[in-house]
């Protein structure tokens, strides 16, 4: 205790650590203050109380599958290293039919799978037929299974293409099946971010008014932040900041998810891979800014498991999945790129870390047993 | 409030006295403290040995003169046995071309390593060393107790004359490897051919007196208990407390893949972190504690910046044992500099006796 209190007042966060402790809202000096104090463990001091808080010891994690319906993208990104254009000149592009995207959920038909991850590109020749058709063969292929799909870019998208204000569609995809939004597309709301790197794609005001249509619609988000290009501290305060207001408005999101820019194969291939410090700092400084945020998610994927596994200690009680399929980005930094974890891996890594695990649905709810008899130990993370 | 259990009150009031800790105090550090306690705390220790704000480096290369071994220990898969293909020992020329290459980068270490090859005895390492060093303005960091205690052995001298026979040849420090994990029990499953705990000691204490100072490692994540660790810390600081030769501690973790206990899990980035915080904590005499970029990664390893760690160890410029069994991780010096930098630390290049050559 005496130890933790010397440590936060040499970092300069006594004052933030007072207002934490009473529940007062930072101020967009404390989140500069946040993002600059160099030790990192006395952030991660912070971002723990509030997650026990919140949270206790419980750590969430749910069953899922990602579908990356297809990969034509109309948007070229710059940061990006997934899509491939429409003009079809690379050859790369594909688009699944709802059969074929079926077909490859119903081979994981044995696995009690409870989210289904649904995104992809802006592919400007799908009408908005095929976004319901989507919905429904999915859901048709795993009614156990609650449907996570769209980022605010795509639903912008169908509504254009429905030719209708996206208020009236939103109503016809839940009932087609969308449970709810991942929240992808927001990068970095800065006007400078978005002229450079993703001039194309809806802009921050653009998926604000998604993100708060969404919301009115019933219909539950995350909120993300892409990190590690080149934004300024300044912008990601900001960023945040604009998150925390939006859910007071509307309380519609369910977790912030802090996304680590992976450069490799993007035209910002120069860049270096994200350090381990970042990953948990940006974490960290979330968890205590967003004080009306109910959950903060280590992406384990983006951020290697060994450190998604030290994110329980740097704010995050959300680990994402088993996650089988992925394919926009994988991170470095690791001897073997891995794509799924399985069940009992998971649950390994989060006991391990002194930790509760939690199974959940997409929509946080608890699922009654975290370890159903017949899953498989580890094999190793 | 933020939590410290009163049930660790006791240690982090002797932490912040500087007091050392007992064994069973370090179990429980290891059992009950939560990863950002020993990270305040760690930290703290190391603030006050190394308050500079400076993370320090040296560029060095390994060179693994042979790869013949017979004492097949069972997390290794570089060895040949005696005889068997593949195994070799490297030409003078082909060492002399590696050292040149590491002192044209500015490098000033060397560490050389083989196995417990039968051919070799004390003649061929008199003279390897001396032409090294007429030739080379480098630090021979060689050849690991359990090389020399097979190395006298073969060459009929006691311990002592062959450590002397080998420092008036050039040899000027001893890395810490082979240390496993200093408790017999561990040793006899892991590696029941490579000697005792006792004789691994008994070897550096020479060694010591004789005024060559060396590193220790710790390979932990194997079969070993948290009791183990802890007896292999306590054996080490003991030893540290009668003679003040080892200049830094070094942990890393067991690599199973590609070995004969594959069926091991492989040890997690919170117990390394863990580990390193805890040997931080318990090693009150050893100035110096070494990250693993080799074993746990650029993130992991930048980590452990905050958990104990002050130096990042060699700038591998070459390393068959542990790539060998699949641990693939290699950090350029800028790289290195940058995670240093991103951490919040100065980075300095150093040399092997520690001292700051250069601070970035």
């Amino acid at each position: 205790m005496k130890a933790v209190l010397e440590q936060l007042r040499r970092a300069g966060l006594d004052a933030i650590h007072d207002k934490v402790r009473e529940g007062r809202r930072l101020d967009f000096e404390d989140g500069m203050r946040l993002y600059q104090a160099p030790d990192l463990t006395a952030v991660a001091h912070l971002a723990n109380l509030v997650r026990e808080r919140r949270s206790g010891r419980r750590t969430y994690f749910v069953r899922n599958l990602h579908v990356n319906y297809t990969n034509i993208c109309n948007k070229l990104c710059k940061f990006c290293s997934f899509y491939s254009p429409p003009n079809g000149e690379d050859g790369k592009g594909y688009t699944l039919s709802p059969e074929a995207v079926a077909a490859r959920i119903q081979r994981y038909a044995g696995e009690p799978i409870r989210e289904i991850h649904m995104v992809a590109g802006i592919n400007p020749k799908l009408p908005y037929r095929y976004y319901l058709d989507l919905l429904r063969a999915v859901r048709e292929a795993r009614p156990d299974a609650q449907i996570k799909a769209f980022t605010m870019i795509e639903l912008a998208q169908i509504a254009r293409v429905a030719r209708r204000p996206l208020a009236e569609v939103l109503p016809e995809l839940r009932a087609a099946g969308l449970a709810a939004c991942p929240g992808g597309g927001a990068e970095v709301f800065s006007e400078r971010v978005h002229e450079e790197l993703f001039r194309a794609k809806l802009d921050n005001q653009g998926w604000f008014d998604v993100a708060r249509t969404v919301h009115a619609a019933g219909i539950p988000s995350n909120a993300t932040m892409l990190y590690g290009h080149i934004e300024t501290v300044e912008e990601k305060v900001r960023h945040l900041l604009h998150m925390r207001d939006l859910q007071d408005e509307t309380g519609g999101f369910m977790c912030f998810v802090p996304l680590a820019f992976d450069p490799s194969g993007t035209e910002l291939g120069h860049l270096p891979v994200t350090t381990g410090y970042a990953n948990l700092r940006e974490i960290a400084v979330a968890r205590v800014l967003l004080d009306n945020f109910p959950h903060v998610k280590a992406f384990w994927i983006m951020i290697t498991p060994a450190v998604a596994q030290m994110a329980l200690w740097y704010g995050a009680d959300d680990i994402d999945g088993t996650v089988s399929h992925y394919e926009i980005t994988h991170a470095l930094g690791t001897a073997s790129h891995r794509q799924a974890l399985s069940p009992g891996e998971l649950l390994d890594l989060i006991r391990e870390a002194d930790r509760e695990p939690v199974e959940r649905d997409a929509l946080y709810n608890p699922i009654e047993q975290a370890e159903p008899a017949g899953i498989g130990r580890a094999t190793g993370v | 409030m933020i939590d410290t259990t009163s049930a660790l009150e006791e240690i982090e009031r002797k932490i912040l006295a500087g007091e050392r800790l007992s064994l069973e105090e370090g179990v429980r550090l290891f059992r009950e403290a939560s990863p950002l306690q020993l990270s305040s705390w760690a930290d703290l220790v190391r603030r006050r040995l190394h308050p500079e704000g400076v993370v320090s480096y040296v560029i060095g290369r390994n060179i693994n003169y042979t790869n013949v071994c017979w004492v097949q220990c069972k997390f290794c898969t570089f060895y040949r046995m005696p005889g068997q293909e593949g195994g070799y020992v490297l030409p003078q020329a082909e060492i002399f071309r590696k050292i040149q290459a590491l002192v044209d980068l500015g490098g000033t270490e060397i560490l050389i390593q083989g196995g417990l090859n039968p051919a070799l005895k004390i003649e061929y390492f008199e003279e390897l060393f001396r032409a090294i060093k007429a030739r080379f303005p480098v630090h021979l960091h060689g050849l690991s107790p359990v090389e020399i205690i097979y190395l006298a052995k073969i060459s009929r001298l006691s311990e002592r004359d062959c450590l002397q026979r080998l420092k008036a040849a050039g040899l000027d420090s001893i890395p810490g490897a082979g240390a496993e994990m200093l408790v017999d029990e561990v040793r006899e499953q892991i590696a029941p051919l490579k000697g005792s705990a006792a004789a691994w000691l008994d070897l550096m204490r020479t060694a010591h007196q004789l005024g060559i100072p060396s590193t220790v490692t710790m390979m932990y994540g194997s079969v070993e208990t948290v009791e183990q660790r802890l007896e292999h810390l306590v054996k080490v600081r003991e030893l540290q407390d009668e003679t003040g030769g080892f200049r830094a501690f070094i942990p890393w973790s067991f690599q199973p893949s590609g070995t004969h206990l594959a069926e091991v899990k492989r040890a997690s980035g919170l117990d390394y972190l863990r580990t390193v915080a805890v040997s931080r904590l318990m090693l009150d005499n050893i100035p110096n504690i070494q990250a693993s970029w080799l074993t746990q990664g650029p993130k992991i390893g930048q980590l452990a910046l905050q958990y104990g760690v002050n130096d990042m160890g060699s700038t591998v410029l070459e390393e068959n044992v542990v790539t060998a069994q699949g641990a693939i991780f290699m950090v350029p010096l800028a790289e290195i500099e940058r995670l240093i930098r991103d951490a919040g630390f100065r980075p300095a290049r150093r040399n092997t006796k520690y001292e700051i050559l250069a601070v970035a």
